[in-house]
C-alpha cells in the first residue's frame, strides 16, 4: 500500500480547510516562485522525467503534450484549458480535487501555464458541480488577493489569470475540442483534428487541454522531483492515481494509490471488498463506462495500469472502477450505458447519432430477450461500423461496452433470447 | 425532438435583467478577450434562469443575443443543446435523479420508485401541486456516493427508498436538510472511516 508520505492529495476527503491557509499548511504554494525560476523548458523536462500520463482517460504523456506548444509566442496568445467537465460514468475524482484541494489545481494552472508560455487559464467545470465551483471560485479569489495570481503571480514576474467557466450538462464537452467550442460560446460539437489544439485551439490560438488531476499533481511533482514520482508505480505507468471504486462493494470510495496496484487488493483493502465476498464477483468495468468490462477470471490477477489493462482488451481510462456482483442484470447494466451514450451523442456524425440510438434500442430488446440469436452478430457488426468512423471517440465509447458484453457474456444474452422464445412459443 | 416540445407555450411579453443580474453579467463578460464575449453565453443563460424561477423565456434569449452581439438562433441553439437550461417552467424543487449504471447498481430504481410513490411523477413531469419536477439525468459524477438525487443546485448522496422519502418530506415542509451524504459520510471516504491518511490532521467535523 502507498505510504501516506507519498500521497499527493492529503485533503482529498475534505477533513481540513480547503482555503488558502489550509492549503499552505499542507505545502501548497510553497515558494512557487522558485519553481517558475527554473524556466519553461526545465519544467517540461521535469514533467517528462516523472512519466506522468494524462489522468483524463487517454493516458498521453503530460510533459510531451506540454512540449507541443510553440516555443515562441507569436501574435496569438497561448492558453491553458483545464478539463473539469468530469462526466464519465464511474468517475468522481476531480470533484474531490475541486472541492477539497482547489489550491493544488490553481497552483498547477500557474506552473503548467507558465511552462507552456500562457498567461491565461480557463477551467471548464461541469454545470452540475455548482457547489464545487463555488469553492473553486472562492479559492481563485483568495489566490488573487494573496498575489498568487494576477500581475507578477506569486512574485515570479509572470502575469497569470485563471478564469472559471461553467458547463451546462453535456458529457461531450469532456472531449477537448468540444470543450473548446463550448468555451467559445457554441454547442459542444467536436472539431476535426488536425489541426490539433496546440496549433489552433481556443479562439484559434495555441491551446493545451489537460485533465484536473494531471494539472493538480504537477506542483507536487515539481517540488519532490520527477524521479520521486517515477519511482512509484510501474515502468511506463508511474506515480500515484486517484481511483474511484463504485458499485457492488461494501464501502464505495475514492482513494489515492500507486499505479499498478492489483485490482483485487485495491478493492479489498480500500472498498471493504466485493459485496458477498470476492467469489460473488461477476464483472468489473475498470476505467469509466467506456472501457469494456472484465469477467471475474480476468479481474483475479489484473493490475491497475494503462498497459496491463490495454493488454487485456480494456483500459485504465479515468480509473473509475464499477464493480458488479452476481446479482447484477449485466445486460441491463450495459444497456443503461448504451442509453447514456445515445443521450449524450452531439448529433454531428451520422454513425454516432444514428448508431447510438440503434444500439440502445437493440440492447433494450436484448435485456428482455426480445431478439433473434443472429441479431447478436448484427449488433456486434454495427458496433464495429460506429467505432472509428466518427470525429471524436464518443462513437468508440458507445461501441466498446457492448463489444465487451458480447465477448464475455454472449451465453447470457442467448439464454434470454431462448427463454423469451420459449415463452412466446408456449403462448402460441 | 422538435423545438416546440421543449419551449414553453406560455411566454412572458417582456424580460429585463435586474440590477443584481447586470452586475453578474458585467463580471461574466470581463473574463474573455475583446470580441469574444459570446464565450459568456452560458453564464448569461444561467443568470436569466436564476432570475426567472429556474427557466429561460424566449424574450431572455433575444435579450442575451443583443447583449453578446450574437444571432438569436445561436443563443437558442446553445440553450437547447445543454440539458441544464430549462426553456419551460419547473417546480420549486427540481429533482434530477441520476439513473446511469453506477447509480443503478446502488439502487437508483428505489429512489425513482419513491418519487413516483410519494409525488406521483415520472421523468419530465411536474407534480400536481406544482412544487416538484423530476428529470432522470445522466451521470452526475459522484458515483462512489451513489445513488444521487440533485435538488436544484445541491447533491443528496447515498440515498435509498427511506432516506429519499424523508428528503421529499423535508422539502414538502420547505426545510431542506444539509446537502451531501444522507448516510453521514463527509466526502468520498469509505463508510465507517477512511483506509488512508491516518496521520492527516482533521480540522473539520461533519455537520
Amino acid at each position: 500500500m502507498l505510504a501516506d508520505k507519498d500521497r499527493i492529495f492529503t485533503n482529498i476527503y475534505g477533513w481540513g480547510d480547503a482555503g488558502l491557509k489550509g492549503a499552505q499548511a499542507r505545502g501548497d504554494w510553497d515558494n512557487t516562485k522558485a519553481i517558475l525560476a527554473r524556466g519553461h523548458d526545465d519544467i517540461v523536462e521535469e514533467m517528462k522525467t516523472s512519466g506522468l500520463r494524462g489522468r483524463g482517460g487517454a493516458g498521453f504523456p503530460t510533459g510531451l503534450k506540454w512540449s507541443f506548444m510553440p516555443k515562441e509566442v507569436g501574435a496569438r496568445p497561448h492558453y491553458l484549458v483545464v478539463n473539469a467537465d468530469e462526466s464519465e460514468p464511474g468517475t468522481c475524482k476531480d470533484r474531490d480535487i475541486i472541492r477539497h484541494e482547489p489550491h493544488k489545481l490553481i497552483e498547477g494552472c500557474l506552473v503548467a501555464g507558465f511552462a507552456m508560455r500562457a498567461h491565461t487559464a480557463y477551467i471548464y467545470i461541469r454545470g452540475e458541480f455548482f457547489n464545487e465551483g463555488k469553492v473553486l471560485q472562492a479559492a481563485i479569489d483568495e489566490a488573487y488577493d494573496a498575489g498568487l495570481l494576477g500581475k507578477n503571480a506569486a512574485g515570479s514576474g509572470w502575469d497569470f489569470d485563471v478564469y472559471l467557466q461553467r458547463g451546462a450538462g453535456a458529457y461531450i464537452c469532456g472531449e477537448e475540442t468540444a470543450l473548446i467550442e463550448s468555451l467559445e460560446g457554441k454547442k459542444g460539437q467536436p472539431r476535426l483534428k488536425p489541426p490539433f489544439p496546440a496549433g489552433v485551439g481556443l479562439y484559434g490560438c495555441p491551446t493545451t487541454v489537460n485533465n484536473v488531476e494531471s494539472i493538480a499533481v504537477a506542483p507536487t511533482i515539481l517540488r519532490r522531483g520527477g524521479a520521486w514520482f517515477a519511482g512509484l508505480g510501474k515502468e511506463n505507468n508511474t506515480g500515484t492515481k486517484l481511483f474511484c471504486i463504485s458499485g457492488h462493494v461494501n464501502k464505495p470510495c475514492n482513494v489515492e494509490e500507486e499505479m499498478g496496484i492489483p485490482l483485487k487488493e485495491l478493492i479489498e483493502k480500500h472498498a471493504g471488498g466485493v459485496r458477498g465476498g470476492w467469489d460473488n464477483l461477476l464483472a468489473i468495468i475498470p476505467g469509466g463506462s467506456s472501457t469494456p468490462l472484465m469477467p471475474k477470471e480476468v479481474c483475479e490477477t489484473m493490475t491497475m495500469d494503462f498497459d496491463a489493462l490495454r493488454e487485456a482488451g480494456t483500459g485504465l481510462g479515468t480509473a473509475g472502477i464499477i464493480v458488479m456482483d452476481k446479482s447484477t442484470d449485466i445486460v441491463r447494466a450495459i444497456a443503461r450505458l448504451s442509453y447514456f451514450y445515445k443521450h449524450e451523442s452531439c448529433g454531428q456524425c451520422t454513425p454516432c447519432r444514428e448508431g447510438t440510438g440503434w444500439m440502445w434500442r437493440m440492447m433494450d430488446r436484448m435485456v428482455r430477450g426480445e431478439a433473434e440469436i443472429h441479431e447478436i452478430e448484427t449488433l456486434e457488426q454495427v458496433t464495429r461500423q460506429v467505432e472509428g468512423h466518427t470525429i471524436c471517440a464518443l462513437g468508440d465509447a458507445a461501441a466498446w461496452p457492448i463489444q465487451g458484453l458480447i465477448k464475455h457474456f454472449r451465453p447470457e444474452i442467448e439464454r434470454r433470447i431462448m427463454a423469451h422464445q420459449a415463452v412466446t412459443n408456449a403462448a402460441e | 425532438m422538435s423545438i416546440q416540445t421543449i419551449i414553453a407555450e406560455d411566454q412572458p411579453d417582456s424580460f429585463a435583467f435586474t440590477r443584481e443580474s447586470e452586475k453578474e453579467i458585467k463580471k461574466a463578460i470581463s473574463k474573455y478577450p475583446e470580441g469574444r464575449q459570446a464565450s459568456a453565453v452560458k453564464s448569461l443563460l444561467y443568470i436569466a434562469q436564476k432570475q426567472n424561477d429556474n427557466w429561460i423565456p424566449v424574450k431572455a434569449i433575444e435579450e442575451i443575443a443583443k447583449r453578446l452581439d450574437m444571432a438569436e438562433m445561436r443563443v437558442l441553439e446553445v440553450a437547447s443543446f445543454y440539458s441544464m437550461f430549462n426553456l419551460k417552467p419547473v417546480g420549486k424543487y427540481y429533482l434530477q435523479a441520476c439513473g446511469t449504471t453506477p447509480c443503478m447498481l446502488r439502487g437508483s430504481d428505489d429512489v425513482m420508485r419513491c418519487i413516483k410513490d410519494k409525488l406521483d411523477i415520472s421523468s419530465g413531469e411536474t407534480s400536481a401541486c406544482g412544487k416538484f419536477s423530476l428529470l432522470e439525468v445522466e451521470c452526475l459524477g459522484a458515483c462512489v456516493n451513489a445513488p444521487i438525487l440533485q435538488v436544484n443546485d445541491d447533491f443528496y448522496e447515498d440515498l435509498d427508498y427511506q432516506s429519499t422519502k424523508a428528503l421529499l418530506e423535508a422539502l414538502e415542509a420547505d426545510a431542506p436538510p444539509p446537502v451531501g451524504s444522507v448516510a453521514g459520510r463527509q466526502g468520498s471516504e469509505a463508510e465507517g472511516g477512511a483506509t488512508t491518511l491516518k496521520t492527516a490532521k482533521r480540522s473539520k467535523k461533519k455537520g
